[in-house]
C-alpha cells in the first residue's frame, strides 16, 4: 500500500492534498464522516432549488406560445432559463472543484463512479440542472448507506423519472389509461433490471420487465409539484416480478420491490464487477469480485462494507495500472499537478472555463452529462487511448497548462509531483531533453504513467 | 513495485508492456475483401430537413396551396412530377447522368412523438418504434460490420467530432476528425516516441493520429476556388475521400442545419448549398472510379409539416426525403409511392405519409452492394424490417 496507489487507484492524482487518507480505515473514516467536499465547494441545490426555476422557465415558455406578442416575454423566457443554466453550471464547477481539492478524494471517484452507474442526460433545455440535483439528493449522502436506499433515492429522482421516460408511462387499465387510450412505456423498468440492478445476462424475462413497468405506474413528476405519486397512472392489481408478488398502494410496493431487487445475488454480481473493473481492471481478477460479491450478499448491500471490501482486498493495491484515466479525471489529476486550486478553478471567467475545461473535456470524448446511453461511460483504455482522442490529450497538455499556470515548473521537478515513484527514468530524462518548459510539462501530463491508474 | 511496468530508460528496446493481454495493437490493415470496391457513405441529416421543399412535388394539385410563400422558389423539373430545390440546382448533371437520386415519403418507423434526440436515436439504432424502450446500443452500420468477414478498424470511419451512434458498437470503427490539431516540435515529437514506446496502446494511437494529421496539418488556408463557407465540408469530405480512395469502405458524417421552424426560404438554402458541396466534392476527390462504385445515401429522422406555418417555416413532421447519390446508384429517379398531399392522404392530417420505411432502401442498398442476405437485414441488422421487393437503387 502507497500513497502514489491511494493517490491514482482511488482518487485524482498527486499531490496528495493535505490531510489525505492513504490507509483503508483512514479512508473509510473519512468517508463515513461529513461530506466536507460539499461545504467547501456547494453544489447548486437539489431539486427543491432546481424544481421552481424549471416550472419558471416552462411557464415563460408557454405564455410565449400562447401569446407570441407578449411584451418582455421572450426576455423572461431567456432569464428563466439561464437561471437553470447557472444553477447546472455551479454543480459542474463545484464537480470539478471538488475532485481536485478534497483530502477525501475517495468519496468523489465514488460519487463519479455511482453517478456514472445512474446515468442522465438532458435532452431539453429546461433540464439541464437536474443531472446535478440528483448527484446532491440520491448519491452523495448515500455513498456509505445501502445499495437499496441509493436505489430507491435515484428511481424515484425527477432526474432518473424523466430520462428514462416514466413520465409518460401509464397503466394501460388505469383511469387515465382508459380515457386516454395511452399506454406503458418500459423504458425504467428495462433499465433497472438490465443496467442498474440485476445485469444484462441475468434471468428475467420479458414479462419480469413488462411486470416492473406496470408497478411502476404512478411514478411521475408533476411541473409545479415535483415527484409525484399519480394514482390515476397506476395499473390495478399485483404485479410480479422474479416470482414475488407486489401488491397495495402507493409507493410502498415499488420501495419494496427495489429493496429485493438490491439484494438480489444477480445484482450483487453484477455491481461488484462493475467497482472491480472500475478501479482495477478490464479483467479484474475472480478473488476480488468473489470478495466483493459475497461482502454485498453477507451485508444485504451496505455499500460501507463493499468499499471496504474493495480497499482491503489485497491484490488491488498490487494490480498493475491497466485502466486509463477518463477525461474528467485527467483535466482534475492536471491542474492538482500543476497546483491549481478548486476555488482558481470557479473563479474562471466562464470562457475561460469553456475554452480550458469543458471544451477539452468534449474533445477528449467525454463532453459533460452527455454520456451516450444510459450504460454510461465506456471503461476499456482503448475508448479513451485511441488516434483522435489521445491526439485531445496531447493538445491540451501542451497548450493550457501555460494559460492556467504562470511560470510553468521544471519539468523534472513537475514529474516527481505528478507521479512519484512512478515517474520512470525515461519519462525523467524526456522531461530533462525538452526544448521548452511547456513542452516538457506537456510530455509529462500524456506520459503512460500519468494517464493510466 | 510499480515500476516494473514501464521501462527504466529511453531507448532501450524491450517490450515488458507489449506482452501484456490488455493493450491491444491498433492495427492498419487492408480494407475486408468480403466488402470489395463498394463504398457506402451515410450522411446523417440533423434537425429533420423539409423532402418536401427539397424534392417540391409540383405535379401534386395541393403543394401550392400548402406552400404558399415556399412553393415560389423557382424550382428546377425532375420528372415533370417533382422539381429540385434551386439551391441544389448544382447537381443537375449527377441527375442527368444518373447519378443522382431520391427516394420520397419515406420515413423510419418513428411516430407520432416528433423528437430530434429521439428521432434520431431511432434512424441510427436502426430498430422499430421499440428500440427507445428496448436499450439496443449499437447502430445499424455497425451491426453490419459485425457481419463482415475480415474487418479491420480502417474499413469504416466516423468522420468528425460529433458521436455517431450509427456506427457505435462492437466492430472497430475509426473516428476522426480533419480539424484535429497535433503540433509538436521535431525535439517533442522524438521524445513523446520515446515515452510511449512501451505502451502499444499510446504508442500506435499517437503515431496513427500524427499520420492522420501530418496530411492537411492545421487549418486550411483558402486556396483557389474555395469558397470561405465551405472550408470545413471541404476538409471534412477530403478527409473522407482520402481514406475512401484507400482501405476504407464505409464512411459516416452527419450535417446540421436542417429545423427551419422559420424563415425557411432563407434557412434552407443554405443547409441544401452545404450538402451540395459535400456531394459535388465527394466526386470529385473520390475520381471517377471511386465514384463509380460509391453510394451516398443522406437520411434524416423525419420530415416536416405538409402546411408552412406562420413564421415562413415547417414544425416536425413523418414523411420526407432521402437523397441517394453516386456511380453505384442508378440514379435519375424519384424513388417510393407518391401517396398525395390531400388532407385525407396526410399522416395525422398534418404530415406526409410515408409509405416506405427508409431502412428498406439501406437494406436494399447493403444487399446490392455486399450480397448480405435478407435475413440478415431484417433480423440483425435492422430488427423488425421487411424488406420487401427492390426498389432496384442500384445500377
Amino acid at each position: 500500500m502507497t500513497d502514489t496507489t491511494a493517490a491514482f487507484r482511488f482518487g485524482y492524482g498527486l499531490p496528495l492534498p493535505q490531510g489525505a487518507p492513504t490507509t483503508p480505515q483512514a479512508m473509510m473514516a473519512a468517508l463515513r464522516g461529513p461530506d466536507l467536499a460539499s461545504q467547501a465547494h456547494p453544489g447548486g441545490g437539489g431539486i427543491e432549488v432546481v424544481r421552481p426555476l424549471v416550472l419558471a422557465a416552462r411557464e415563460a415558455r408557454i405564455a410565449n406560445k400562447k401569446n407570441p406578442g407578449l411584451q418582455g416575454g421572450a426576455k423572461a423566457q431567456q432569464r428563466t432559463l439561464r437561471a437553470t443554466y447557472a444553477v447546472a453550471d455551479v454543480f459542474m464547477r463545484a464537480t470539478f472543484a471538488r475532485a481536485l481539492d478534497a483530502p477525501d478524494g475517495l468519496r468523489e471517484r465514488l460519487s463519479a463512479f455511482w453517478s456514472d452507474h445512474f446515468t442522465t442526460a438532458t435532452r431539453g433545455r429546461f433540464d439541464r440542472a437536474l443531472h446535478g440535483a440528483m448527484v446532491e439528493d440520491a448519491i452523495r449522502p448515500n455513498l456509505t448507506a445501502t445499495f437499496g436506499t441509493m436505489l430507491q433515492a435515484v428511481t424515484l429522482h425527477p432526474a432518473m423519472l424523466l430520462y428514462l421516460d416514466q413520465d409518460t408511462s401509464i397503466g394501460p387499465n388505469s383511469t387515465r389509461g382508459k380515457k386516454r387510450s395511452k399506454g406503458l412505456n418500459e423504458n425504467l423498468a428495462r433499465e433497472l433490471m438490465e443496467l442498474h440492478t440485476l445485469g444484462v445476462g441475468a434471468g428475467y424475462s420479458q414479462t419480469d420487465v413488462r411486470e416492473m413497468a406496470e408497478l411502476l405506474t404512478g411514478l411521475t413528476y408533476v411541473g409545479n409539484k415535483g415527484f409525484a405519486f399519480d394514482q390515476s397512472r397506476v395499473e390495478p392489481g399485483a404485479d410480479v416480478v422474479l416470482g414475488v408478488s407486489y401488491d397495495g398502494n402507493g409507493i410502498e410496493p415499488i420501495l419494496a420491490a427495489l429493496q429485493d431487487l438490491s439484494v438480489r445475488p444477480e445484482t450483487a454480481r453484477h455491481i461488484a464487477g462493475k467497482l472491480a473493473v472500475h478501479f482495477v481492471a478490464d479483467v479484474p481478477d475472480s478473488g476480488l469480485v468473489e470478495a466483493l460479491t459475497a461482502s454485498w450478499r453477507d451485508s444485504g448491500g451496505d455499500l460501507a462494507v463493499v468499499t471496504q471490501t474493495l480497499l482491503t482486498h489485497p491484490g488491488v493495491w498490487d494490480a498493475p495500472p491497466e485502466k486509463a484515466r477518463q477525461p474528467f479525471e485527467f483535466i482534475v489529476a492536471s491542474f492538482r499537478a500543476l497546483g491549481l486550486t478548486g476555488a482558481e478553478l470557479i473563479a474562471l471567467s466562464h470562457e475561460n472555463f469553456t475554452r480550458h475545461v469543458t471544451k477539452r473535456l468534449g474533445e477528449m470524448g467525454q463532453k459533460w452529462h452527455s454520456s451516450p446511453g444510459p450504460d454510461g461511460w465506456p471503461e476499456e483504455p482503448a475508448a479513451w487511448i485511441n488516434p483522435l482522442r489521445l491526439a485531445s490529450r496531447i493538445t491540451f497538455a501542451m497548450e493550457v497548462p501555460g494559460r492556467m499556470v504562470n511560470p510553468l515548473p521544471d519539468p523534472r521537478a513537475f514529474a516527481v509531483t505528478a507521479l512519484g515513484e512512478r515517474a520512470s527514468d525515461g519519462l525523467l530524462l524526456a522531461a530533462a531533453r525538452a526544448e521548452s518548459l511547456r513542452e516538457g510539462v506537456g510530455l509529462v501530463l500524456v506520459s503512460p504513467e500519468f494517464n493510466r491508474r | 513495485m510499480e515500476r516494473r511496468f514501464f521501462l527504466k530508460s529511453l531507448g532501450l528496446i524491450g517490450c515488458s508492456a507489449a506482452a501484456h493481454p490488455l493493450m491491444t495493437t491498433l492495427t492498419l490493415a487492408k480494407g475486408a475483401p468480403f466488402l470489395g470496391d463498394n463504398r457506402l457513405i451515410v450522411v446523417i441529416l440533423r434537425g429533420a430537413m423539409d423532402g418536401i421543399d427539397v424534392v417540391q412535388p409540383r405535379g401534386d394539385r395541393d403543394f401550392a396551396g400548402l406552400r404558399p410563400t415556399l412553393s415560389q422558389s423557382a424550382a428546377t423539373d425532375l420528372d415533370g412530377f417533382f422539381a429540385l430545390h434551386p439551391a441544389l440546382g448544382e447537381l443537375m448533371p449527377l441527375w442527368n447522368a444518373r447519378e443522382l437520386a431520391f427516394a420520397h415519403a419515406t420515413s423510419t418507423p418513428y411516430r407520432d412523438k416528433r423528437s430530434h434526440f429521439d428521432g434520431q436515436d431511432l434512424l441510427e439504432a436502426g430498430t422499430g418504434m421499440d428500440v427507445l424502450e428496448q436499450g439496443v446500443r449499437d447502430g445499424w452500420l455497425n451491426r453490419m460490420l459485425q457481419a463482415v468477414p475480415g474487418m479491420t478498424a480502417e474499413t469504416a470511419y466516423a468522420v468528425g467530432r460529433e458521436a455517431a451512434p450509427l456506427l457505435a458498437g462492437a466492430a472497430p470503427v475509426r473516428n476522426w476528425t480533419p480539424e484535429q490539431r497535433l503540433t509538436l516540435s521535431a525535439q517533442g515529437r522524438l521524445l513523446l516516441d520515446a515515452i510511449y514506446h512501451d505502451d502499444p496502446l499510446f504508442r500506435d494511437s499517437a503515431q496513427e493520429a500524427f499520420d492522420l494529421t501530418e496530411g492537411g496539418v492545421g487549418r486550411p488556408k483558402l486556396g483557389p476556388g474555395d469558397v470561405a463557407g465551405f472550408v470545413e465540408i471541404d476538409r471534412l469530405v477530403d478527409f473522407a475521400a482520402t481514406r475512401l480512395v484507400g482501405d476504407t469502405r464505409i464512411a459516416a458524417f452527419s450535417q446540421t442545419g436542417w429545423d427551419t421552424h422559420r424563415a425557411q426560404a432563407r434557412e434552407l438554402p443554405r443547409s441544401l448549398a452545404k450538402l451540395q458541396r459535400t456531394i459535388l466534392r465527394m466526386k470529385e476527390q473520390l475520381g471517377p472510379e471511386v465514384w463509380g462504385s460509391t453510394t451516398l445515401m443522406a437520411m434524416t429522422e423525419f420530415g416536416r409539416t405538409a402546411r408552412e406555418n406562420g413564421t415562413g417555416g415547417t414544425d416536425h413532421g413523418t414523411g420526407g426525403v432521402m437523397i441517394m447519390a453516386g456511380g453505384a446508384i442508378r440514379g435519375g429517379k424519384v424513388y417510393g409511392d407518391w401517396p398525395s398531399l390531400s388532407e385525407a392522404a396526410l399522416y395525422d392530417r398534418r404530415d406526409l405519409m410515408p409509405t416506405r420505411d427508409v431502412r428498406a432502401f439501406a437494406a436494399h442498398a447493403m444487399q446490392g452492394l455486399y450480397g448480405f442476405d435478407t435475413a440478415l437485414l431484417e433480423n440483425k441488422i435492422f430488427p423488425g424490417l421487411q424488406m420487401g421487393p427492390s426498389p432496384g437503387i442500384l445500377r
